[in-house]
């Protein structure tokens, strides 16, 4: 079992079949909260992708050095590490997008995608592996923010990245960028996903 | 001052609920709502961890950080904290409520991973740096507004139950679609101050 998994497979199971968002429902704090335009789904999504990516790496690295009695506080540390140093890098060089994001940038920390990715993979896998495994996580909750945002600020706002698609005379459905409209829009895709899902199971 | 406390009271709970409003803690929020005692005995739980959290990180912040000009080590002092408050209510919940401990499964080890706790301690060191009372207060009253949240939720998802809802929605989109329908009737609150 454990020769069969290459990095490609491990990226798509992540990507697609086991995507954190619409699949596995994890991490739905940051899902509906920074949703409300593409610009901020694309940069919250990075940002954990990243974060993802290093912790994944390290704790991988770590993983027989590392007590199990105090594993999950020793994962916290190394999470919040890279979180800080994210949240660095963002005020430094993104400073209008890390406004935007505020606090959910220090709470990637408690992404639960983050913290599932590290006890579930990242402990038992090598540290190839689960960058892999990191990589595919973390661009498939990227993909899934793109979506819900996308369809968001397009309903909400009548834009895509900050720009106007339709002029003044239609009135832009305000509730779609505010907390209802994200309860809403994502509720209707997992719907819609399982749907899809459930059709091709009875095709087959 | 009383009027504050009151306008910390209203905000945290109804115009600004921590779940509804502002989405921190929707992990909890949808995954321990299917009963109204469970959900109950989660919102209690959370409420003491978030108090004991504002009251800790709020002194460590002050008398550790700041003089000391380590203020960018926020984020990772206040996880280790929450994680050993959350250990500790654990063990508290496992000796005197041994039902509510096996009811609230893996969510109660959770609550570390619950965004409202680290938020609230985060937000109260950025709003309130120089009151440890309102510190406190809000982290109490944001407590209780998860739990009327939570507890709402629970009450609406047990009357589901009873209905024949189409299969696809079952479970979470359903769950998804009603917070959204609760989140209006919250938006209804906004504006409302003292």
């Amino acid at each position: 079992m454990a020769e069969k998994k290459s990095f490609g497979s491990v990226f798509i199971n992540g990507l697609i079949t086991e995507n954190p968002t619409f699949v596995q429902l994890l991490g739905m704090c940051p899902t509906l909260a920074v949703t409300t335009s593409l610009k901020n789904g694309i940069g919250m999504g990075l940002s954990a992708t990243a974060v993802l990516i290093c912790s994944n790496f390290l704790i991988s690295a770590l993983r027989k050095i590392i007590p199990d009695k105090v594993r999950i506080a020793a994962y916290i540390v190394i999470i919040a590490a890279f979180v800080t140093l994210v949240q660095m890098c963002l005020e430094a060089f993104v400073p209008s997008l890390s406004a935007s994001l505020g606090l959910f940038i220090p709470l990637i920390v408690v992404n639960c995608i983050i913290l599932a990715r590290a006890e579930s993979f990242a402990s038992k896998n090598n540290p190839f592996l689960s960058v892999a495994d990191g990589l595919g996580m973390g661009l498939g909750f990227t993909g899934a923010l793109c979506i819900i945002s996308a369809i968001r600020e397009f309903l909400g706002a009548g834009s895509i990245m900050g720009v106007e698609l339709y002029g003044t005379h239609v009135q832009p459905a305000t509730i779609m960028i505010m907390a209802p409209g994200g309860f809403i829009v994502l509720g209707l895709l997992v719907g819609t996903i399982n749907y899809i899902v459930s059709r091709r199971k009875k095709g087959e | 001052m009383a009027v504050q406390i009151i306008s910390i009271l209203l905000s945290a709970l109804l115009t600004e609920n921590f779940v509804m409003v502002k989405f921190y803690g929707i992990c909890p929020f949808l995954g321990v709502s299917k009963k109204v005692d469970t959900a109950l005995g989660m919102g209690m739980a959370v409420t003491f961890v978030m108090a004991l959290a504002s009251a800790i990180t709020w002194l460590a912040n002050k008398f550790l950080l700041i003089p000391f000009g380590l203020d960018y080590l926020q984020t990772i002092l206040f996880i280790l904290i929450i994680a050993g408050l959350v250990q500790f209510v654990e063990m508290f919940i496992k000796k005197s409520m041994p039902s509510l401990y096996s009811a609230l499964g893996i969510y109660l080890p959770l609550i570390t991973t619950n965004c409202a706790v680290l938020g609230v301690t985060l937000l109260n060191v950025q709003n309130y740096p120089e009151s440890f009372l309102y510190s406190l207060l809000y982290g109490i009253f944001a407590a209780l507004g998860f739990t009327l949240a939570i507890v709402l939720m629970a009450g609406i998802r047990e009357a589901m139950d009873e209905t024949s809802i189409p299969k696809p929605f079952r479970g979470f989109p359903i769950a998804l679609i009603t917070a959204g329908l609760m989140s209006i009737a919250f938006m209804g609150f906004s504006g409302f101050s003292i």
